[in-house]
């Protein structure tokens, strides 16, 4: 198992080595550059500005600096925010995107799980229409439009939630959030474990344990649940990565101090440091959560053995 | 008073095309003790009758009648009440040990949640119980292997597991649903005689659902025959068995090859065209070719073989071999029927696809009409290919669902005379389709449209089409019902006679074999354990695995049953990873001496025999 986690581990650097230099190469290929404002800056500071930050260097020299000042864990200055460095920036901005995006994807499994079962055992009865007609909705409408339609109706016609911010940090402020981020995810693991459950509980081991006299109760939880777990689980991992860039438009729309906010403020103004930092940052994260669902899976399916 | 009592069972199912009657009119008694055997094909309703007793039809199905279990009515009876006879006073054993089971749990875990539940016995008097239900039913270690999952176990162990979970609540009555099908010929030897040792020592009476007429005539007291959801006929097994009265009986008896004849009795193809009492009218003497052994042999192999580079266990560690063909000789004449037969594992599939060059051999070579077809690159193939030709397994999965019957068979054609008119191509088409026994009409249908033993003839078709030399059939036949498989059986022989066929015939039902074969090649982890003519093979087997293999089979007759001296050939087929020392038998093998862990046998020539067997010349006591 260690030795399989590690060597998966060995195996992601290519990955992120990829990643990181798409990443490079793209935001440097956008029109536009770091210090560019309304008000043009004379030439000399602009050049000193472009050799303090060894802009002026050529590209794959650029690459060549970024990618060894990474391997000892250093991302750079921030262009933007003068003051601090990338990692204080992600140091500050990812706690908020973590509670955000942790509490989303629970709540996704928690509601998915139980509405996708619960469809399941009364398949095509008005229950099962129900959910899966509200998972069709939650799928296709996206969470830019959910977003302003749920502070519409709770913040500004009831009155009964705030509207964006963070406020004293208090859970209130992250009901809504939450909630548009979790919507899409609801429903596709809703409709996953609705159709794995039904075609486990069509399999023999379930009619053995019918036939063992076993209760209803005791078959679901402990016979089918498990199995019919797995494709959720593997959904998990890209799960995490729509969790996270859902997690960018909606900090951006309820205003949310997170990395998501960071990242597009940085895109814009073209902080190039910034920029790679979250996405090499998120990068290293979606590839740790498939890393650790698959050691789930492992653990759930006796079959499965890593070597 | 009798333990349950049957009357005017009926079964009917709800579907979007109306109403189907599973199950009419059904009516049995059983005795406390006594073993009946329920006996039908496919759709004959007898395991639907069985599972309407015990409340387990499916959401559709509907059951009405009377079932009294002692003194209990089970028909209308409360889900919770019925509920707690299930497990408790009904075992129920079902068919496939390997889905039958929970993947994801481990054997005790499943076991104990039965006691929990029935009897409400604690944690620890459970596990005491579980392993000495496993014990009760030879699982060795059962107190290391009570903790394993059931993918850690092989097919036979997971069927006696399956068995033990039954017997957990000492329950009045197994309902055991075709326990021995997926199961090999001598592991289902063990199984039947570990049920009739529970028999013997629970005392508890036994229904027996199969299809198979002699696990019923080993193990039954009396015997119901079904057809299409009715009884046919019921009695005491000797009855059934020497005494059938209803045509549909003696069809079904005459479908059935027997391993003990060799009478070259055509087979009752029931069902289909012929009505039951046609098919059970004078049987007809097959036309056989006699199979030309002075031409050269038309397919030939030496010292084949095919090793497949499996993943090493450990990093590092060298990779381990499977060797799934280790070196096989043979030569096949042609209008010859060389049959293969042997336990799943042995190889045997392998061989033929390494035949066919669907996998790359590792050594060896094959030689078809004189030419080494070994090296041949792709386009040296093709006019191999067309000569040999393949049947395989598993009917529908074999067959394009996407494609019409008329391209499936023409496709052929079109690949191997790509000169061939249109008209010409739908005219040989037709007319192999006819061959067959399929019409015109069913040219422009889809695969799924057919039954089995249809798709099985659109197969046979699709080889037969381009007039091959050399057919091999791959099990063509274990996927179907007694009377089809007699169908189809019948026209491979007659399409051997028509066109000179040479066939290799791989299965594992011996009976099957038998009947159709010319010579017969006995396989053990990847070698030939014995090789000779089918009489020879069948009356005096030399290689004590034939032996084994032979004394295995069950035969539908009641009294040679009763008096077999019982002594199936113990534990599995060892690994072919890591095969035994020497000769490849000997774990298994009752005169194995310390010499065959040395000396790996190599085939000698005995009284018309091949056999690889360093005691198969020294004389043996009888019944050995």
């Amino acid at each position: 198992m260690i030795r399989y986690a590690l060597s998966r581990f060995l195996g992601a650097i290519p990955t992120l080595l990829i990643l990181v230099a798409l990443a490079f190469f793209m935001i440097r290929a956008a029109p536009g550059g770091p210090f560019d404002s309304e008000k043009a800056l004379p030439p000399e500071i602009e050049a000193n500005l472009r050799a303090a930050y060894h802009l002026d260097e050529p590209l794959v020299q650029q690459f060549g600096r970024y990618l060894l000042n990474l391997a000892r864990g250093d991302f750079g200055p921030s262009f933007q925010y003068k003051d601090y460095s990338v990692t204080e920036l992600i140091a500050a901005g990812f706690p908020v995107s973590l509670r955000l995006g942790g509490s989303a994807m629970i709540l996704a499994l928690l509601l998915g799980v139980t509405a996708g079962t619960m469809a399941a055992l009364r398949q095509n009865s008005r229950t099962d229409h129900a959910v899966m007609a509200v998972s069709m909705t939650g799928i296709s409408i996206p969470n830019f439009v959910m977003a302003p339609l749920l502070i519409l109706l709770f913040a500004v016609t009831l009155g009964w939630l705030p509207a964006g911010g963070i406020g004293d940090g208090s859970p209130r402020y992250l009901v809504l959030p939450v909630i548009s981020l979790a919507l899409p995810q609801i429903a596709y693991i809703s409709r996953l474990t609705r159709g794995s459950m039904i075609e486990v509980l069509r399999s023999n081991f379930i009619r053995t344990a019918r036939a063992q006299g076993l209760p209803e109760r005791t078959i679901i939880l402990r016979h089918a649940l498990k199995p019919a777990l797995l494709p959720v689980v593997s959904y998990l991992g890209p799960a995490s990565a729509a969790v996270i860039t859902g997690s960018v438009v909606i900090e951006q729309i309820f205003g949310v101090p997170g990395l998501g906010r960071y990242f597009v403020q940085g895109a814009l103004n073209r902080d190039y440091t910034l920029v790679m930092g979250v996405v090499v940052f998120y990068g290293a994260l979606i590839i740790l959560f498939n890393l650790l669902v698959d050691l789930v899976y492992a653990w759930l399916d006796p079959k499965v053995k890593y070597a | 008073m009798a333990l349950l009592e049957v009357e005017k069972l009926n079964v009917r199912f709800h579907t979007p095309d109306g109403e189907v009657h599973a199950v009419r009119d059904l009516g049995f008694s059983l005795e406390r003790g006594e073993t009946l055997g329920i006996v039908g094909e496919s759709g004959s309703g007898k395991s639907q009758s069985m599972m309407s007793l015990i409340g387990l039809l499916s959401a559709n199905g509907r059951a009405s009648g009377s079932a009294n279990f002692d003194g209990t009515e089970l028909l209308g009876l409360p889900a919770e009440a019925l509920r707690r006879i299930r497990g408790r006073r009904v075992g129920m054993i079902f068919q496939d040990p390997m889905t039958s089971l929970n993947p994801y749990m481990t054997v005790f875990q499943q076991m104990a949640q039965v006691l929990q539940h029935h009897e409400g016995i604690g944690r620890k008097a459970a596990r005491a119980r579980c392993i000495e239900l496993l014990d009760a039913v030879h699982i060795p270690a059962a107190g290391k292997r009570v903790d394993m999952y059931p993918h850690e176990f092989s097919g036979g162990m997971r069927q006696r597991v399956m068995i033990a979970s039954a017997l957990l609540c000492r329950p009045d009555l197994l309902i055991a649903d075709e326990p021995t099908t997926a199961l090999d010929v001598t592991v289902q030897a063990q199984i039947l005689e570990l049920m009739r040792e529970v028999r013997r020592e629970t005392g508890a009476s036994i229904i027996l659902i199969t299809h198979d007429l002699g696990v019923v005539a080993g193990l039954c007291d009396r015997v119901l025959v079904m057809h299409r959801g009715e009884e046919q006929e019921s009695g005491p097994v000797d009855d059934i068995f020497y005494r059938p009265q209803h045509p549909y009986t003696r069809a079904l008896l005459a479908a059935v090859p027997r391993l003990d004849r060799a009478d070259g009795r055509r087979l009752a193809a029931l069902g289909g065209s012929g009505s039951a009492a046609e098919a059970a009218a004078a049987p007809v003497q097959v036309v056989r070719t006699a199979p030309d052994r002075a031409a050269p042999p038309l397919l030939e192999t030496r010292d084949l073989k095919v090793h497949f580079k499996l993943a090493p266990e450990r990093l590092f560690a060298p990779a381990r071999v499977l060797k799934a063909v280790d070196g096989v000789d043979l030569a096949l004449h042609p209008g010859e029927t060389l049959g293969v037969v042997g336990e799943s594992g042995c190889g045997k599939s392998t061989l033929a696809r390494a035949i066919l060059r669907l996998v790359e051999p590792t050594a060896g070579h094959v030689t078809l009409l004189g030419d080494e077809i070994t090296a041949a690159g792709k386009k040296a193939m093709r006019p191999h290919r067309r000569d040999m030709q393949v049947v395989f397994q598993d009917p529908l999965a074999s067959l394009n669902p996407r494609m019409t019957v008329g391209t499936i068979v023409a496709e052929p054609l079109q690949t191997h005379f790509p000169g061939l008119g249109r008209a010409e191509i739908r005219r040989r088409v037709g007319a192999m389709l006819e061959r067959v026994g399929l019409g015109p009409e069913h040219i422009n249908r889809y695969p799924h449209e057919f039954s089995g033993g249809q798709c099985q003839r659109i197969g046979i078709a699709r080889a037969l089409v381009l007039e091959p030399k050399l057919v091999i059939c791959d099990e063509p036949v274990s996927a179907l019902d007694v009377s089809i498989q007699a169908q189809i059986v019948n026209l491979l022989m007659d399409l051997q006679a028509e066109m000179n066929l040479s066939l290799v015939f791989i299965a594992h039902d011996l009976a099957v074999v038998r009947h159709i074969s010319h010579r017969i090649m006995v396989m053990y982890l990847g070698r030939v354990a014995e090789i000779a003519d089918r009489d020879a093979l069948y009356e005096r087997p030399l290689h004590p695995y034939t032996q084994a293999l032979i004394r295995a089979v069950p035969i539908p007759d009641p009294e040679l049953e009763r008096a077999k001296a019982f002594a199936p050939l113990e534990g599995d087929l060892p690994s072919p990873v890591n095969p035994p020392s020497g000769c490849a038998f000997r774990t298994r093998c009752p005169i194995a001496t310390p010499r065959c862990a040395v000396e790996t046998p190599e085939l000698r020539r005995i009284d018309g025999h091949l056999v690889a067997c360093h005691e198969a010349d020294r004389p043996r006591a009888p019944g050995d």
